[in-house]
């Protein structure tokens, strides 16, 4: 390991004296502490300050425009309706596979009792995924999704299709908000393995320049807002 | 990879006449440069954001040593294992052992320029492993033997009629008869070719757009999701970023997120936006078992007390080369090296030197268009500028224009002789000139009138009609 120790300190004493202009290194350390410790946003664009019912609506015409559906339900009870509904309206299987989110567990599934429930990662069979946003940006209509045992990533990216719900109440007009309710909500822990920005099905422009849906990840991005 | 930036002559004047890549390369302007154009309206606050996209990496790039190290400690704290590459060999030395210790038989990788710029995959697959592109356009370049011509659309000088010969040339255990006519066919094609390598892969290497100092995080910026597969499937996941890739905070990636994606493909933001802190958690039922990254410097902090120290804040949109007239006319092959474009003209001579790079910076007419679109502000006519005067103060150049810029040199210091000379020259030009308007031939000036006649001057010069104008003399 003294290699790697040395290339580590070769590299940082290096960049260390090429940025020696005079200024006491303990000014440099107070400089840096400062901006880590206390992050103020830049400028926030206007379109993304405006009140509840302007940035939902500025939330679902983005997603619309980056060809996701939108669906909107009044309360949770009504997710598995939708769910079923988005599933038979795209003749897609009624089989959805989902991680342990107790907010998506806590549905009223049995009122939809052709839907069928499996839970875990993905698998590379799976054609449906459901998955809970931990917040959603309106300014450009973007979903925050967080790994872990409640969402696991690889729904996210595996399945064709995938069916985020999201509540009302988490959408924010910017990502400095959403980044600071991560922030918050991670505490002394930090952030998860992967936090996910989605902001629309999967699609490629490298054939050819034209934009093609499905290059990857899932061909279809359907988005429930609840409240 | 075989760099052939000496070459550059050469390889615009192939580049020049091969109809493929000038049909590809005529999509740039209705493309990419249009919907940046598009984008920038919707987002009043966009040209703001520019100052504060280049204050934020100016302030990161005078305390890189800090923020690299306050970076380490959080993704260390995270559980990633951090490595350090003072240059190419170093990452790729460091980047094989990693393979070898998870035995690794196949390795997938999302994008990333950095493992181009070092050379990655010829070094793995000397050792043996598989190497699997998986981003579309790289993909595309990988089964062609070729390197990405831009860095953001590595495919960008292929046609698709191309794109459907590779498949049926590469792909033949598929059905002969099966139709590929429309992009879509194409795209699932590879799609459910490369799903395989995915859920096989026993490592996945992914570039880095921004190292986050506060919470140790690496980020990835895509639209194919080809990223994500690739660091969540395979066991390992291995992130290579350069060190000017670090920003300190998550506001300031709030900021520069809004510049990304709207300066390179005029999105509003791309599909994915993916920041990656450590390996999989306790309890986590999928993601990567361990979780490593590369910090390769290859160069770059020798830019650090230059002029040069600027060219470090880029964000690597590609907008630049998307507005630039040279690369718009040959494309990016043509500079040789990884970087084409003006970034490249303004990088390239600081990774493999200025003897083997001293065309790129020459290849410009300073128009000025790659500064203008540049989302962190990059002089970039000026660095090459920096690159020309080095290049004549050591000696380059040719005897001609050695010459040449003497004799102007010298001129230029002595105003008074300068304006006689111009304006007996420009006389005398304009006499000889004067019965076509044109010359198809001049002395000295073969480069240009071998290919477009040189319009006849007129009979003054700007200084005498600039004194007369001055004077009061009616035109």
């Amino acid at each position: 390991m003294t290699g790697s120790e040395d290339r580590r300190r070769q590299m940082l004493d290096r960049i260390r004296s090429a940025l020696d202009d005079g200024t006491p290194q303990h000014v440099r350390e107070a400089r840096v502490r400062e901006r880590l410790g206390g992050a103020s946003p830049h400028l926030v664009p206007e379109r993304a300050r405006g009140g509840a019912a302007e940035m939902r609506a500025i939330f679902t015409e983005h997603l619309a425009a980056q060809s996701a559906t939108v669906v909107s339900v009044a309360s949770a009870a009504e997710v598995p309706a939708a769910v079923a509904g988005y599933l038979r309206g795209n003749n897609l299987p009624m089989r959805l596979r989902l991680g342990g989110d107790a907010r998506l567990s806590a549905l009223p599934w049995s009122r939809e009792p052709a839907l069928t429930l499996e839970r875990g990662a993905a698998r590379a069979d799976d054609e449906v995924a459901l998955s809970h946003a931990a917040s959603a940006v309106a300014e450009t209509g973007t979903l925050i999704l967080a790994s872990g045992p409640d969402n696991p990533v690889t729904l996210n990216f595996l399945p064709d299709t995938h069916i985020v719900v999201v509540d009302a109440q988490s959408l924010k007009g910017h990502y400095e908000a959403a980044l600071e309710a991560a922030r918050q909500h991670m505490g002394a822990t930090g952030l998860p393995r992967t936090l996910n920005f989605i902001s629309g099905p999967s699609r490629s422009a490298d054939i050819g320049g034209k934009p093609v849906l499905g290059a990857h990840g899932p061909r279809r991005l359907c988005v429930i807002i609840v409240g | 990879m075989d760099v052939t930036a000496h070459a550059f002559k050469e390889n615009a004047a192939r580049a020049l006449s091969d109809s493929q890549l000038q049909r590809a390369l005529a999509g740039l302007p209705g493309g990419l440069v249009a919907q940046r154009t598009a984008a920038r309206a919707k987002l009043p606050e966009f040209e703001a954001l520019r100052d504060i996209g280049r204050d934020i990496k100016n302030h990161t790039l005078a305390h890189l040593d800090l923020y690299l190290e306050a970076w380490e400690k959080k993704a260390r704290e995270a559980g990633t294992i951090v490595h350090w590459a003072p240059t190419a060999a170093g990452a790729r030395e460091i980047i094989l052992g990693i393979c070898r210790e998870a035995n690794a038989r196949l390795v997938t990788k999302g994008k990333s320029m950095i493992s181009e710029e070092v050379g990655l995959n010829a070094h793995l697959e000397a050792a043996g492993i598989e190497v699997v592109e998986t981003d579309l356009g790289e993909y595309l370049v990988q089964i062609r033997k070729e390197t990405p011509s831009h860095i953001i659309a590595p495919a960008i000088h292929l046609t698709q009629t191309q794109v459907e010969a590779d498949f049926r040339r590469r792909h033949t255990h598929l059905p002969r008869d099966r139709v590929l006519v429309e992009a879509p066919q194409l795209v699932n094609e590879a799609r459910l070719i490369l799903r395989e390598k995915f859920l096989a892969a026993d490592v996945g290497i992914t570039g880095a757009n921004f190292l986050i100092a506060e919470t140790g995080s690496s980020v990835i910026v895509t639209n194919e999701g080809n990223g994500d597969l690739t660091q969540s499937l395979a066991k390992v996941h291995i992130v290579v970023a350069s060190i000017e890739k670090v920003i300190p905070t998550l506001a300031d990636l709030a900021a520069l997120i809004r510049l990304l994606p709207r300066s390179a493909t005029g999105q509003e933001i791309s599909t994915y936006v993916t920041l990656s802190t450590g390996p999989r958690r306790p309890g986590d039922p999928d993601g990567p078992e361990a979780c490593h990254v590369v910090v390769l410097d290859n160069g770059r902090s020798a830019l650090l007390d230059t002029p040069f120290r600027e060219a470090l804040r880029c964000i690597r949109c590609g907008a630049c080369m998307n507005h630039c007239p040279v690369y718009g006319a040959v494309g990016g092959h043509a500079y040789g090296f990884v970087y084409p474009g003006p970034i490249g003209a303004v990088i390239n001579p600081a990774i493999i030197g200025l003897k083997e790079a001293h065309h790129l910076p020459n290849a410009s007419t300073f128009c000025g268009r790659c500064e203008s679109v540049c989302p962190v502000k990059i002089p970039l006519p000026n660095l090459m500028r920096e690159w020309r005067t080095k290049e004549f103060a050591t000696g380059g150049g040719s005897l001609a224009t050695r010459l040449g810029l003497g004799i102007w040199r010298f001129l230029a210091r002595r105003p008074k002789l300068y304006h006689l000379t111009t304006r007996l020259g420009i006389a005398a030009l304009s006499a000889l000139g004067r019965r076509r308007g044109r010359f198809r031939w001049l002395p000295l000036a073969g480069g240009w009138t071998r290919h477009r006649d040189m319009p006849a001057p007129q009979a003054r010069t700007f200084q005498q009609l600039w004194a007369e104008h001055r004077a009061g003399v009616p035109r």
